[in-house]
């Protein structure tokens, strides 16, 4: 949560923050939940911020796919990850990533995704 | 009746290509003030749109596949005009929103690793409803009798390996259960839970942890799955016999019918039992068996015995040198897990490690018994191995695994035993990923700690990804296929023997020998034998023709092993009816007694056709019929 807060903080003072809807932080705080319950089970850092093939297959995937470019294994480093660009992935799949029915992450839930993307990946590019 | 309105001044959700929309050649309409249908002739073919209220669905008789050819998805037998009516009846029960029906929605109900993917005959739905209760069950499953639809109901999870979420019968409805997601009871004291379909394995480890309850989920390998929909696919965990054979740790059911009536098995048959998920048997014949791989009802409620948190976890492993010397070895390990005393035990052979080894390669490829244990003891190897796992006090894992160490020296001369792990429960995220094991090289373990502790990740779905060694391929036909081999060393030697010889047959060779492979203790009380050669196979060449000759070449398979006694415990609904045909006692008197059955209870043979390769009478025609 502490994390969370601190996110939030950097998007409002970003100065970005102006032209993003009023509600953003809050549909990036309804989207890291997303994240944590959907996505992180898969493409979460490993302990230490180190991924690995055993605990986390689609981080693991990711860097290999990306290996030699500078696109991150991580999801929450994209800056690429937008509304439509996230439907693709989640409703088709790919690869070893399996579609998800609008059941489990529902169109809502992705439109909070992206809000949540927006705000990690404004980070990282800030470390 | 209304005036009919031009296609184009509808704004209706899941519409696909507006430009095409646009270009509609004729639009009619029928229907009542309360629903109103508009089929218009498209380019593509027919197109739907649903009008309840104020909302709009469209959805396509005909979808375009990648190859931009038309292909019509409808259930069989029944015309696109009733088929819309159908649809409109379930909107009007679920809302608009969930009845789902484009292209786009229907792509995670396909199966993502079908061996028919994007062929004409591939198995998917036409639709899918989504219940948010089981009254909305209750009138999808009267709706679809009126119009004689057949619906196939699937939970939470994912189901690869095993079919996915596509049904037996193209065209079918899916009636999606994952909305329907409550824990309804948890009893810490008696050690059961009441879920519904929605539930997954991760869903109910978060209301355990956040409640900090002292029981545990016996998980599935890949934590997105449901308890519900694993144990009635006859899915396994991982962690106390009682527990691993998901489907028997069931205890109690509330299901839907096929004539939309509801029911509840054993206590739960009794208004005002205070005992439902404490005595599953109530009194009388227990049908819940036939909700299990078979479409008799919808399960809209489950039952589940949960293990008490133990205090303590101890591992040990113990290696024996001979090859013969996994008779005794598997009779000592049947012994301790009858008597409840230790949790799934993993067999192995170190000798996995000379798979570079000519001498050894010769001798396991001609099932040399003397050269096998000559080549062993040349390299300092046992020739199997066993790690078990106790749960309990730290006193009495200790005395647990002290007997069992005495049992097996007592036993089998030669075998060595060490000391494995020994970890208060719970054990923490860093001990379940540590990945340094205590015992002495060469021999490793093979154990997956996050699941022996009940903990749902998502480990294993490294299988079917790209991995350092496959960088620029996946595995698209991910298929699990294991045989139930008898619970004994001598049955496992025979096993070995019989799968190669079949192996040769065809063509194929496993990565590993036959000769080392070693059984899954999954079900407390049998062993299952994967199917090395034929299995997850087409890693590198997943073509289209690759994948029917895939389909092919299992279906004999199948046939092969039953003429040895060796039958499928799952599989997915492209090998259902070869699996179906293994179990042919007395000329398939259980699957002639099942469709006797399953016509007297679902006449219309809407619910699940095909399901288990039981057919109802009016699809009967369907059994083997794709690709045979």
């Amino acid at each position: 949560m502490k994390k969370s807060a601190v996110l939030m903080s950097l998007l409002l003072c970003s100065g970005s923050g102006a032209a993003i809807a009023a509600d953003v932080p809050a549909a990036a705080a309804a989207g890291k939940n997303v994240f944590e319950i959907r996505c992180a089970p898969c493409h979460a850092a490993g302990l230490g911020g180190d991924p690995g093939r055993d605990h986390l297959p689609g981080t693991d995937a990711l860097r290999i796919k990306y290996k030699g470019t500078t696109v991150p294994a991580l999801l929450e480093r994209r800056t690429d990850l937008t509304e439509p660009v996230l439907k693709v992935y989640l409703r088709h799949g790919s690869w070893s990533m399996p579609p998800f029915r609008k059941t489990e992450v529902s169109d809502a839930d992705i439109a909070n995704l992206a809000a949540y993307f927006a705000v990690t990946s404004l980070a990282a590019e800030r470390k | 009746m209304y005036t009919v309105q031009h296609a184009r001044d509808l704004q209706c959700k899941g519409m696909p290509r507006p430009e095409l929309f646009r270009a509609a050649r004729s639009c009619y309409g029928v229907g009542d003030h309360q629903h109103r249908l508009f089929l218009h002739e498209m380019p593509f073919g027919p197109l739907t749109c649903l009008v309840v209220g104020a909302e709009c669905v469209c959805y396509r008789e005909s979808v375009i596949n990648n190859k931009g050819d038309a292909m019509t998805i409808l259930p069989p037998g029944v015309s696109a005009r009733q088929f819309a009516k159908a649809l409109a009846e379930f909107a009007a029960v679920v809302g608009p929103d969930w009845v789902l029906s484009s292209e786009e929605d229907l792509q995670p109900y396909r199966d993502h690793f079908s061996l028919l993917k994007d062929q004409p005959d591939e198995l998917q739905a036409s639709a899918a409803v989504c219940p948010a209760d089981v009254a909305q069950v209750q009138a999808i499953v009267r709706i679809a009798n009126r119009y004689k639809t057949p619906l196939f109901a699937i939970s939470t999870g994912k189901n690869f390996a095993y079919g996915g979420p596509a049904p037996n019968v193209r065209g079918s409805v899916t009636v999606d259960l994952k909305r329907m997601n409550r824990v309804l009871e948890l009893d810490e004291k008696r050690h059961f839970v009441l879920v519904e379909p929605g539930v997954s394995y991760m869903d109910l480890y978060r209301y355990i942890q956040e409640r900090n309850l002292k029981v545990w989920v016996d998980t599935a390998d890949v934590g997105w799955g449901g308890l519900m929909g694993n144990a009635l696919e006859h899915g396994v965990g991982y962690t106390l016999g009682p527990y691993r054979d998901h489907f028997s740790a069931h205890c109690g059911m509330e299901v839907v019918l096929p004539d939309g009536e509801l029911m509840r098995t054993g206590m739960g048959a009794l208004p005002g039992s205070g005992g439902w998920q404490d005595y599953k048997h109530g009194f009388g014949p227990d049908p819940a068996g036939l909700f299990a791989q078979g479409g008799f009802g919808i399960v809209v409620k489950m039952g589940f015995r949960l293990m008490p948190q133990p205090e303590h976890w101890r591992t040990g492993l113990v290696t024996v040198p001979k090859r013969r010397d996994l008779i005794p070895m598997v009779d000592t390990v049947n012994y301790l897990t009858d008597l409840f005393i230790i949790g799934e035990p993993l067999y192995g052979s170190p000798l996995r490690i000379l798979r570079e080894d000519k001498a050894f390669l010769q001798a396991a490829d001609s099932f040399d018994e003397a050269a096998l244990d000559r080549v062993a003891a040349e390299h300092s190897l046992h020739s199997w191995q066993v790690e078990l796992q106790f749960y309990g006090s730290e006193k009495t894992t200790l005395a647990n695994w002290e007997w069992a160490k005495e049992l097996m020296l007592r036993n089998i001369p030669g075998a060595q035993c060490f000391d494995g792990e020994s970890l208060p429960v719970p054990v923490t995220q860093e001990q379940i990923e540590r990945s340094t094991r205590p015992y002495p090289a060469p021999y490793a373990s093979q154990m997956r700690r996050n699941v022996m502790h009940g903990v749902p990740k998502l480990y294993a779905w490294w299988m079917p990804s790209r991995t350092d060694d496959f960088p620029d391929s996946w595995n698209q036909s991910h298929l699990g296929l294991f045989s139930v081999v008898g619970r004994s060393g001598a049955a496992v030697l025979q096993a070995q023997r019989d799968f190669d010889r079949v192996a040769r047959d065809m063509g194929s060779k496993p990565a590993m020998p036959y000769a080392i492979s070693t059984p899954l203790n999954w079900n407390q009380s049998a062993f299952l034998l994967g199917n090395g050669a034929f299995g997850s196979a087409t890693r590198n060449e997943a073509t289209p023709q690759s994948k029917l000759d895939q389909l092919k070449l299992l279906r004999e398979v199948l046939k092969r092993n039953a003429a040895m006694g060796y039958g499928d415990y799952r599989a997915p609904p492209l090998l259902q009816d070869a699996v179906a045909d293994q179990y042919s006692f007395n000329n398939h008197a259980l699957r002639r007694f099942n469709e006797r059955l399953k016509d007297a209870a679902d006449p219309n043979g809407i619910l699940l056709p095909g399901r288990g390769g039981i057919w109802p009478k009016a699809l009967r025609a369907l059994r083997g019929a794709i690709r045979k």
